[in-house]
């Protein structure tokens, strides 16, 4: 087929690759270096006083029971976050991939909410669920419904996830829109002839055919619930009641940002780095077998 | 008209730039919001028009902890700011970073300013001050925890409005009334660690911590597992449980429901009172905290929240004097009075208590001299004069994580409270390692 583009230089390719090879040493692997240097520190705030402490940092963390218990709260956001972001976005972008009319305006208020910051997102969700002054709680109650997420676990839990679900929603909408519109019309029609009803039609034809998007979607989602949603807990929740949604990443911005305790902060991150390191791999090695390019 | 527009704002600015030359720049780092932000802007504007060689410049760095991570992050940058409002909780951690701050006594009297630590406030000052009697930070706006009567509710439930509960036995019969008169919200908390702990330890002279609540040392542990302590912890459960009591959360969350008079009492922070002012649409009474008859010594007093202005270490002698010429700007008695008044924080200087008492204002508006009653309420003790204890940011996330275990009913009091000391001192320990 066409010709494929080979460079004679041996140092172009280098140099074109630098800027983003810069870009990446500066911003992502000097200051993960310098995180997992600083979890084997202890330092004041200011950094005046360093002093090598080896694995301590590591075994006051897996000696708190607090923390353990932090790595469940985790899995449980994680999974609620990625599962409902990625289901509900899928089901939005096929309904709005067969809209005839207002399509565009359809499409761009669903990709709307990717342009909110986190902490903004957390604040909105807040008020509407306010325990005594929202406007859904205020509905929930003429329903017979207590909503008092500031003492119940169980309904923390769900304001923080719907919280950075909706965020995210945009982002894997605009995936799965994309997807579902590169999904040659001939097959769906053919498949239509052979009497494939529309859920079916899905399920064989499309779904299949989406899986790539599906599972870069996933992996991207894993890592958006893990890294990216401090700022949503700290706007509502601030990692209570008593823990119910301390997620990792909000412990590591707590103890790192505000409380200023970097040797602590770092290991966490470490250990975080190391979950999302272990995660991936597994999502690349046992999810993507499924996956047809 | 456009290029007319632009020719004078370029020499506005060749203006602007031209005396700011001259001058000698202060960065001012805070965290106030709102109308607060609007009367930092209009300290610094007097201050800047009161003379020509310096020129403080505040700016908002974003809630407390936020500009203290920021100061930190500059001065490991190597470009503090000048002056930096940083949080009580965050004392231990500015004390003990010798070489990163420069001891306001000492900045006063290297620039020749004068300035004697009596002149302020002995609550205020005393949180402040080191184990040699130097005062460290300049104190600016401090609060205390008080207690907010909705009258209008009272008189609703058949009670007398101009009688608010003083003891906590007081407090449980008025609840119930309150609550058989149908309030949906009979009592709320704001700050619920620095309230129910820190004030209510103070109030009672009970210690928070060994070694005088830390401020001889950094060896201290704490001591909120006290059988009072959890006994106080379980008593608000136990309202929890009745539908005395309702949970806000940990930050202000309260003070919306008493404005909205949903909530019929509530303890937060003094500085609330123009907000509530402004907001409800009832009378209300400001008073002193419930307090419980059975523990000898009580009421003792309380202790203030609120953020001191630290001075940063590296910088020119000549700024310096700026700084300190400042800072004699800012305890003027005016100055005081006015800042007291619009925003309901203490004055901190006897002398403007003084001359806000003999304006009339506390007559005219009863309840804003509350606060300041109350840290004076006794001389101060070795329990009630203030805390220090490090990484404090921590340890009351773990003291707020472990009473809402307790509200919610599933952990008992007493184990709370002593999960909460042990929790605490891990942390603690681990300042103390840093700063060895």
């Amino acid at each position: 087929m066409g010709k494929r583009v080979v460079f004679r230089s041996a140092w172009l390719p280098y140099a074109l690759l630098a800027p983003q090879i810069a870009v990446t040493l500066v911003f992502f692997f000097w200051p993960a270096a310098q995180a997992l240097w600083y979890s084997f520190q202890l330092q004041d705030a200011f950094g005046l006083q360093t002093r090598f402490v080896g694995l301590e940092n590591f075994a006051a963390l897996f000696g708190d029971s607090h923390y353990l218990d932090s790595f469940k709260v985790t899995a449980v956001f994680s999974v609620s976050v990625a599962a409902s972001g990625i289901a509900i976005s899928l089901l939005l972008a096929v309904m709005a991939d067969r809209v005839v009319r207002g399509a565009l305006a359809y499409k761009t208020l669903l990709i709307w909410p990717y342009a909110v910051a986190p902490a903004i997102a957390g604040v909105l969700w807040a008020f509407l669920f306010a325990p005594s002054i929202g406007i859904i709680t205020y509905a929930l109650r003429s329903e017979g419904i207590l909503w008092n997420w500031v003492l119940n676990d169980e309904q923390a839990m769900l304001l923080v996830v719907i919280a950075a679900t909706w965020k995210q929603i945009s982002y894997n909408f605009l995936f799965f829109l994309a997807g579902l519109q590169s999904i040659p019309r001939s097959l769906i029609e053919a498949a239509a002839i052979d009497g494939a009803g529309p859920a079916r039609r899905f399920w064989t034809v499309v779904f299949p055919l989406l899986s790539p998007t599906t599972f870069f979607l996933l992996v991207v989602n894993i890592v958006y619930a893990f890294f990216d949603t401090f700022g949503v807990i700290d706007s509502t929740t601030q990692g209570g009641p008593a823990g119910a949604t301390q997620i990792l990443v909000y412990k590591v911005y707590y103890d790192g940002v505000k409380a200023a305790d970097l040797g602590g902060s770092s290991a966490q991150s470490a250990v975080l780095m190391l979950i999302v390191i272990a995660l991936t791999v597994v999502q690349f090695r046992f999810v993507e077998r499924k996956v047809q390019y | 008209m456009r290029t007319e527009i632009r020719v004078g704002v370029l020499a506005g600015a060749v203006l602007l730039s031209g005396t700011a030359e001259a001058q000698t720049e202060i960065q001012w780092w805070h965290s106030m919001s709102g109308q607060h932000n609007e009367k930092i802007n209009q300290i610094a504007t007097g201050f800047n028009a009161g003379q020509k060689d310096y020129k403080v410049v505040p700016v908002f760095k974003g809630s407390y902890p936020e500009s203290m991570t920021a100061a930190i992050a500059a001065f490991r940058a190597g470009s503090p700011p000048h002056i930096v409002q940083v949080f009580e909780v965050g004392t231990a951690t500015m004390m003990a970073a010798k070489g990163a701050i420069k001891p306001v006594q000492q900045l006063m009297k290297e620039a020749g300013e004068p300035f004697d630590r009596k002149n302020y406030l002995a609550a205020v000052a005393g949180y402040y001050t080191d184990g040699k009697g130097d005062m460290l930070s300049m104190p600016f706006n401090s609060s205390t925890a008080v207690f907010y009567v909705n009258k209008n509710a009272f008189k609703k439930a058949g009670l007398d409005p101009n009688r608010a509960p003083k003891t906590w036995k007081e407090f449980a019969v008025i609840a119930g009334k309150l609550k058989g008169a149908g309030q949906s919200c009979v009592y709320t908390t704001g700050w619920p660690s620095w309230v129910h702990i820190e004030n209510f330890s103070a109030w009672h002279n009970l210690p928070i911590g060994t070694r005088e609540n830390g401020m001889a040392g950094m060896d201290t542990r704490f001591q909120v597992d006290s059988p009072q302590h959890v006994k106080h912890v379980a008593m608000l459960a136990d309202f929890s449980k009745q539908g005395l009591f309702t949970y806000s959360g940990r930050r202000q969350e309260g003070e919306d429901r008493f404005i909205s008079g949903e909530c019929a009492m509530m303890t937060s922070s003094s500085s609330a009172i123009g907000k509530i002012r402004k907001g409800a649409k009832f009378d209300f009474s400001v008073n002193f905290l419930p307090y419980h008859d059975d523990i000898k010594g009580a009421p003792q007093n309380s202790i203030i929240g609120g953020a001191t202005l630290w001075v940063m270490s590296g910088k020119k002698p000549q700024e310096y004097k700026g700084v300190a010429k400042f800072f004699s700007y800012l305890s003027r008695s005016d100055i005081q009075m006015d800042w007291h008044i619009s925003t309901g924080y203490v004055p901190i200087t006897n002398a403007a208590f003084e001359m806000t008492e003999k304006t009339g204002y506390y007559s005219k508006e009863p309840g804003a001299d509350i606060a300041i009653r109350q840290l004076n309420y006794k001389a101060p003790t070795a329990n009630s004069k203030g805390l220090r204890f490090g990484n404090f940011l921590q340890g009351r996330e773990v003291f707020e994580e472990e009473m809402e275990a307790v509200f919610q009913g599933k952990k008992d009091a007493k184990v709370a409270m002593e999960d909460a000391a042990r929790r605490g001192n891990d942390s603690l320990r681990k300042f103390e390692a840093a700063n060895r």
